[in-house]
């Protein structure tokens, strides 16, 4: 019933859409759908529909998105949807950490290679936040009064367990000594109003999940995890900008972490195929439309596609691979 | 008063011709939405997302969106009663505490009657949480941030003790049901350690039960098989098909208005948390029978049945949008998919969006008002028309019910997977009520059991495993000793029941 009304409503909007697409060799001939594998009008949703909106307003593809929203089992269930799809070029996943983080934790029975990567989009910072009225200005401070206090006195939140938010919490209390409490929520922005409530002592959003947040002063970033500190200088909250967030180096933690949020076609898709959406993406991140939308989430801007692509899965996973181990979050 | 000024600049949006059309359009979508079971509000609001964006691009167009987004909720609310009543399915997880009272009602010739309750306690139930949102929007945002693990577990406790002892099954029965309940909604990812459960290494059972699967089969199928087994018998032929049962039914509510009450309140607390409207139309039910001058009536087509759940569940549909506005969290899966449409027009839902937005947060109050005013003329002006669909002869409609089962359960995820579910929950679901296992503890332990679970050990992770943390503040010791005595209370009543009328099990 639903795939019939909303093929329905796909074919009434492509008689809206003019076709006016550069000729490739291939072209999707029916509607494309983008599988979700998180919650409704969460971040990965929010990227899927940022790049239906821009497709649609500049024409860019003939046929319209679909996008399938499959959440269960932590992502596993939309990583194995893109695994069964293999052979179909009108499916595409936005993989995040999770497609090496879910297989390592639980030998789900899934690898990023049963897909094919197509472009990584966008890249995905971390902060870590604090609530408004605690008195510490700096990571250092925070993070010293959390030694201070003893193992597990403090409590950090974060989206789900055995993922990159308690991978972050272990590459802290690796390097600064810190034992805290991990709490693991449903979503970023449940851990967001948990902070707020001060029901945690800290937690390690996206700049996406706490931005209201910050502009209302009920919590503040210490120090993002990412090389450099981030591009977007406009005024956010107060006389801050994104740009003023100290880097966790900066900070006297050696500590990076940024996520991909990557595109990927299913398995044994033609060059053609994967060449078609490539440039495809290529059009869409260099609109005004998507580089606003990396703005307002505070996203990295990027574009990394090809054998760049691979080369990045294949570190990050490896990188993934050996916190984790470390960690202990890795099944037996 | 610059809100107010902001309020009635939204009512004057909100009706030129246009946007009162789009609304409309948006109920009766919605209503159609909410009576195919399966395909559910979130479903419908998400395939319908994409067109508001064209529309959002226009000047003034972002309130002209919402308002049909919205009335797609209300509608989608509203019509989730439709088939509890009439069929027994569930087209909602807050709509199974209707069929309780509502499909009996529907089945002695009275789902006119039950349908006007049912519509007109969710636009009471709706109308006192708007109003509520209008004047007391801050405080009640504030309230919410005040709900930690250990209180979620208090309200989830809550719900469950206030739902103990209402069912008429033996103890023992009740007890198995509920704990058959748990461990299917442990079935999956697990949030709190991040592993797979309960899966036995199969790939299509990672993402867990579905509730709407189980109780399309468990209530819907089950209760095909109960009546074919009875004989194909010919029902509901007395079903009166005029208008004027509209008005008598009003005059009746008017009797229940200690019910309607009790529904608005618990409704508008219960809905400013995440999965309010499930927990608070299934503790509002329980509530209105406990307070009830019959208590043992309950089940049989009671009118407080039908009104105490749809009341608090809108209420609490309503309450539901102020988190997702100001928290930027949603109550519930439409709600969820609302606040990715806000974000898609490129409003950021949070503290600042009430001072930022002024004008498309009012305009938006201003819609819940006048499309829940539409919303109940329009369905009320469908009464006649869905309670004559029980002069059908059952032999008729039975296969058509089955098939709305079938394409409920494969809507919920386009899965096949499911609808063998929905069949092996159907059968289930005949054999509880053959052996008189309770259904309504295992659908209520199915849906928030694994939140339950969830709230319980994040509250231990946070206090290292002592479970005084439940009690240490005073909204979770009063959420925990209010459940403690609502359980303790049937033992008391129900020995003494047992001892007049011998309904006690053996």
């Amino acid at each position: 019933m639903r795939t019939t009304l909303t093929l329905r409503f796909a074919a009434l909007a492509a008689l809206l859409t003019a076709p006016a697409v550069a000729q490739t060799k291939w072209e999707p001939q029916k509607p494309i759908e983008i599988i979700v594998n998180a919650g409704a009008g969460g971040a990965t949703d929010q990227l899927a529909r940022t790049i239906q909106a821009v497709c649609l307003k500049h024409n860019l593809t003939k046929q319209p998105f679909i996008i399938n929203i499959k959440p269960g089992a932590g992502g596993a269930e939309g990583m194995l949807e893109a695994k069964k799809a293999s052979g179909d070029p009108h499916k595409l996943f936005i993989g995040n950490s999770g497609i090496y983080a879910i297989p390592l934790a639980n030998k789900v029975p899934f690898n990023w290679r049963d897909l094919t990567p197509v472009a990584i989009v966008a890249l995905d910072e971390f902060c870590l936040w604090v609530h408004g009225d605690t008195p510490y200005k700096t990571a250092k401070e925070f993070l010293d009064a959390v030694k201070a206090a003893g193992p597990n006195k403090m409590k950090m939140g974060g989206t789900a367990a055995l993922r990159e938010d308690q991978i972050i919490t272990a590459l802290i209390d690796d390097k600064a000594g810190t034992k805290f409490t991990y709490i693991p929520y449903k979503s970023g922005a449940e851990a967001s109003v948990q902070l707020v409530g001060k029901h945690i002592d800290a937690n390690v959003n996206n700049p996406s999940e706490s931005i209201s947040q910050w502009k209302a002063g009920q919590c503040r970033p210490l120090c993002i995890f990412s090389k450099e500190r981030s591009e977007y200088k406009q005024k956010v909250a107060g006389d801050q900008s994104w740009n003023d967030v100290p880097t966790a180096k900066e900070a006297g933690y050696d500590i990076e972490y940024v996520m991909l949020r990557g595109m990927f076609l299913p398995g044994d898709v033609t060059a053609d195929q994967t060449a078609y959406y490539v440039d495809l993406f290529k059009q869409v991140v260099s609109k005004p439309e998507w580089k606003e939308y990396l703005e307002k989430s505070a996203l990295k801007s990027a574009f990394i596609a090809g054998k760049e692509f691979t080369d990045f899965l294949v570190k990050d996973e490896a990188r993934h691979k050996e916190i984790m181990t470390k960690a202990g979050f890795v099944a037996q | 008063m610059e809100s107010f000024t902001y309020l009635w600049h939204g009512f004057q949006t909100a009706l030129t011709p246009y946007n009162f059309g789009l609304m409309l359009l948006g109920i009766t979508l919605g209503v159609l939405v909410g009576v195919l079971p399966g395909l559910g509000g979130p479903n419908g609001v998400a395939i319908l997302l994409p067109l508001t964006y064209g529309m959002s691009l226009l000047p003034g167009g972002t309130t002209s969106a919402i308002i049909l987004l919205s009335c797609i909720y209300w509608g989608a609310l509203f019509g989730g009663a439709i088939t509890s009543i009439l069929f027994n399915i569930p087209g909602e997880a807050w709509s199974v505490a209707t069929t309780f009272d509502g499909y009996p009602m529907a089945q002695q010739g009275r789902a006119g009657e039950a349908l006007t309750a049912a519509f007109t306690g969710s636009f009471v139930g709706a109308l006192f949480s708007v109003l509520l949102i209008t004047f007391l929007a801050p405080v009640i945002a504030n309230f919410a941030l005040r709900f930690g693990p250990p209180a979620f577990f208090g309200v989830y406790f809550l719900t469950f003790a206030s739902f103990s002892g209402t069912s008429r099954s033996p103890f023992s029965k009740t007890a198995a049901a509920t704990l058959f309940g748990f461990i299917l909604a442990a079935v999956g990812m697990d949030t709190v350690s991040g592993t797979l459960r309960l899966t036995f290494g199969f790939e299509t059972m990672i993402g867990g039960f579905d509730f709407l699967v189980a109780v399309i089969g468990l209530f819907g199928l089950g209760e095909i098989l109960l009546s074919m087994e009875e004989g194909l018998a010919f029902r509901g032929g007395k079903a009166k098909l005029d208008l004027a049962i509209v008005f008598k039914t009003w005059r009746d509510m008017f009797r229940h208005w200690k019910t309607l009450l009790q529904g608005c309140l618990i409704g508008a607390w219960m809905g400013v948390k995440p999965g309010g409207a499930i927990a608070a139309s299934f503790m509002a039910y329980a509530v209105a029978k406990r307070t009830g001058k019959n208590p043992e009536e309950f089940g049989t087509g009671r009118i407080e049945g039908v009104i105490a759940p749809e009341t608090a569940a809108h209420s609490a549909g309503a309450s539901a949008l102020l988190p997702m506005l100001t928290l930027g969290i949603p109550g519930s899966g439409t709600a969820a998919v609302l606040l990715g449409g806000l974000m898609m027009w490129g409003l950021q839902p949070g503290p600042t969006l009430f001072a930022e937005q002024k004008e498309f947060v009012w305009g938006l109050i201003a819609s819940m008002y006048l499309s829940n005013v539409v919303g109940l003329i329009v369905v009320l002006a469908t009464v006649p028309l869905f309670a004559a669909l029980l002069r059908i002869p059952f032999a008729v409609i039975a296969p058509f019910i089955i098939v709305a089962c079938v394409m409920g359960a494969y809507t919920v995820h386009n899965s096949m997977f499911d609808v063998w579910l929905m069949l092996i929950f159907g059968i289930i679901g005949y054999l509880c009520k053959k052996l008189d296992y309770p259904l309504a503890p295992l659908t209520l332990a199915l849906i928030l059991g694994d939140k339950m679970e969830d709230a319980f050990r994040q509250s231990l992770l946070g206090s290292r495993g002592s479970l005084l943390v439940f009690f240490s503040q005073p909204l979770e010791a009063t959420l925990m000793i209010a459940g403690l005595i609502l359980i303790a209370w049937p033992l008391v009543t129900g020995r003494r029941r047992k001892r007049i009328g011998g309904e006690g099990d053996r």
